[in-house]
């Protein structure tokens, strides 16, 4: 039903005479398409994900004109603008990114736009940017490219909110200047048929606090990659995921926090749930501690919750360490049913078992929605979670007056 | 009149080498009104006994009854237990991550009366249930058991006691791990619910410390899964004296 594998390689551990390790962490990475193979599917990156279902996203679907309407607000003192020409291309890029797979290095050579956010240093923006991006027809293979750009003690919160139907390919650069705090929320709320391929890149400067959310319900085909790499010393990024597969559905997320730079933090909570047959989610926790990383703590944590038969929930911490003088690393993965404790002891107070089950469920989200923090997106993300509750497992239970007027 | 009753419980458990028989025959009448404390040594089967009454699938029950004021027990699934009277006071009190106990005392106070607290009186109740246990208002917004103490895990069973407010009680080792500042908070609370109208209480302990707080009208000795010997409350005395050691080479 489940499995929940585990390797942590360590460079020391090899001896002396191995400065690094053969991982696919260390790929050579490049901007020319050329460069890279169309994926078969048994490379380490793609080993999880049923390629057959990208619609060909991952090798070599023309990217045509956009069937995904995009929208936004612009807060005051922000820039939120399409932009092309050479002001797109001097975006690609400004994470420091360079692709390691094919079709992100499509993106970068062939999309025309890019959608730029720009807030200017010393810059506080107080309502959220929220990006709403709708698709309208899955049949249209497209590709889209977001730069976001966060001046030094800048402060700002952006959500790219995704619904409709669409099959796309969207590789997102964020640059978080010094000192800046930056949280960018991508919620994933796709009609049933969407495909949605999407990286993530962030580079986080020094002293500035990232954090990422990645929320992700609809789709038939979701995998997000989100990645940090730091510009400097004391910077920090919270990695967060929130996820529920239904029948059919495959989610999968991975992350990797490259510590580049001494003193960085990260922390990563991934959480899911999943129900009904052939529900499948993926969660590949990467961690590198380069050896200039000295002082770094990192911790990575993913919990799964099987609802009912017939899903699979892959979960696999993967950290290599290059050097010993680190504050602390650690990971965890669990993946499990419902704990028959909790049900009896909330059973035993009198609440009937559909309703202990629901409580249960509320509350292993309930945490990492308040850890997202942009209180806008709370209530929706709560109801979401009673919606998905109700589709199947949850069904009869009427509702719960008690929840969601918590406190 | 309101009156728990066992007759003849046997309980098995389920283990690699297959079922091992815990519960071997245990009978016992608790009426309203009484409190009753059953003493044994680790292993005897005391938590067991606590366990089936309020029906831990871990547990299956080979025969016997247990009724509370007429009604078969056994048959009830663990939640229309709890609605029929019964209360169970945990040794380990279970973690629920993410679940407030504000929200969850509500949500247990509704379905034990079938129809949600009236909000007024119900935030005074649980400050004063809190307050008297000496926990701070602030304790509603924790999650369940999460990060509590282990004085923090009994004397919020007992609040629980006391706002759900059942028929009979069974506290399992509820004084275990408690300092004795905690032990008589946690005693006043439970003495506090002994004093409502008809209040059955079985208290299940190792030690007789706790019996210098919550008086029993009856003492049982527990030994390999059966009552080896009732009296009042001077079996306590004479156990805090002699120990277990008879009624075990007993069985041997």
């Amino acid at each position: 039903m489940t499995v929940t594998t585990d390797s942590v390689r360590s460079a020391l551990e090899q001896g002396p005479e191995h400065g690094k390790v053969e991982s696919h962490l260390h790929p050579a990475g490049s901007f020319d398409v050329a460069d890279h193979e169309v994926p078969t599917g048994r490379e380490e990156i793609w080993r999880f994900t049923p390629l057959k279902r990208l619609r060909g996203l991952h090798a070599d679907a023309e990217f045509m004109p956009s069937a995904t309407s995009c929208t936004w607000n612009t807060p005051e003192g922000v820039r939120v603008e399409g932009v092309s020409g050479d002001e797109a291309r001097g975006l690609r890029g400004i994470s420091g990114l360079v692709p390691n797979t094919r079709w992100a290095a499509r993106v970068l050579a062939e999309v025309p736009s890019s959608l730029l956010i720009d807030v200017p240093a010393d810059t506080e923006v107080a309502e959220p940017i929220v990006v709403e991006l709708d698709g309208t027809d899955v049949a249209v293979t497209e590709a889209g490219h977001v730069a976001m750009r966060f001046g030094a003690h800048s402060k700002a919160v952006v959500v790219l909110n995704h619904t409709g139907s669409s099959s796309i390919a969207a590789v997102v650069e964020i640059a978080v200047g010094d000192g800046a705090d930056v949280t960018v929320v991508s919620l994933q709320d796709w009609a049933d048929d969407a495909v949605h391929l999407s990286h993530h890149q962030a580079r986080v400067g020094r002293d500035a606090t990232y954090k990422h959310a990645a929320i992700s319900f609809g789709g038939d085909l979701v995998r997000m990659d989100a990645n940090v790499t730091y510009d400097g010393p004391g910077g920090s990024a919270e990695l967060l995921g929130l996820y529920f597969a239904d029948a059919g559905q495959h989610i999968e997320h991975r992350i990797f926090a490259d510590h580049t730079a001494p003193r960085t933090k990260s922390h990563a909570v991934y959480k899911g749930a999943l129900q009904g047959e052939k529900a499948h989610t993926v969660w590949v926790g990467n961690v590198l501690i380069r050896k200039v990383a000295e002082g770094i703590e990192t911790y990575e944590e993913n919990r799964n919750l099987v609802l009912t038969d017939g899903c699979q929930a892959d979960s696999i911490p993967n950290l290599e360490i290059e050097t010993g003088e680190i504050e602390g690393a650690g990971h965890a993965s669990a993946t499990a049913r419902f704990d028959d404790n909790q049900l009896f002891y909330l059973q035993s107070r009198g609440v009937s078992e559909a309703e202990a089950q629901r409580l249960v469920v509320h509350g292993f989200f309930n945490d990492l929605i308040r850890q997202v923090g942009v209180p806008s997106i709370e209530d929706r993300l709560l109801t979401t979670v009673e919606a998905e509750l109700a589709k199947n497992v949850l069904k009869d239970v009427g509702s719960l007056a008690a929840f969601g007027s918590d406190d | 009149m309101s009156k728990l009753v066992i007759t003849d419980l046997h309980v098995t458990v389920d283990t690699e080498d297959g079922p091992k028989e815990i519960l071997k025959g245990v009978t016992l009448t608790i009426k309203e009104g009484e409190t009753h404390a059953i003493m044994g040594p680790n292993g005897s089967g005391k938590s067991t006994l606590a366990y089936s009454i309020a029906g831990h699938p871990k547990y299956t029950i080979t025969g016997g009854s247990v009724t509370l004021d007429g009604q078969d027990v056994l048959s009830l699934s663990v939640d229309e237990r709890a609605r029929a009277g019964l209360f169970l006071a945990m040794q380990y009190p279970v973690e629920v991550p993410g679940v407030s106990v504000s929200n969850f005392l509500r949500t247990a106070k509704t379905a034990i009366d079938g129809e949600a607290p009236k909000l007024r009186t119900w935030v005074k109740d649980v400050n004063a249930a809190l307050e008297q246990l000496n926990l701070d208002p602030s304790f509603g917004t924790r999650n369940v058991n999460e990060g509590f103490s282990g004085g923090e895990k009994k004397r919020h069973e007992i609040a629980q006691l006391e706002l759900l407010d059942p028929t009979v009680a069974v506290l399992d080792e509820t004084d275990s791990g408690l300092d004795i500042d905690a032990l008589k908070v946690v005693s006043e609370g439970v003495n506090r619910f002994r004093q409502r109208e008809g209040k059955g209480v079985l208290l299940i302990t190792h030690y007789t410390r706790i019996l210098r707080y919550i008086e029993p009208d009856y003492v049982h000795v527990f030994v390999d899964g059966k009552v080896a010997e009732s009296g009042g409350k001077e079996l306590a005395d004479q156990l805090e004296a002699e120990g277990y050691d008879k009624y075990v080479s007993a069985v041997r």
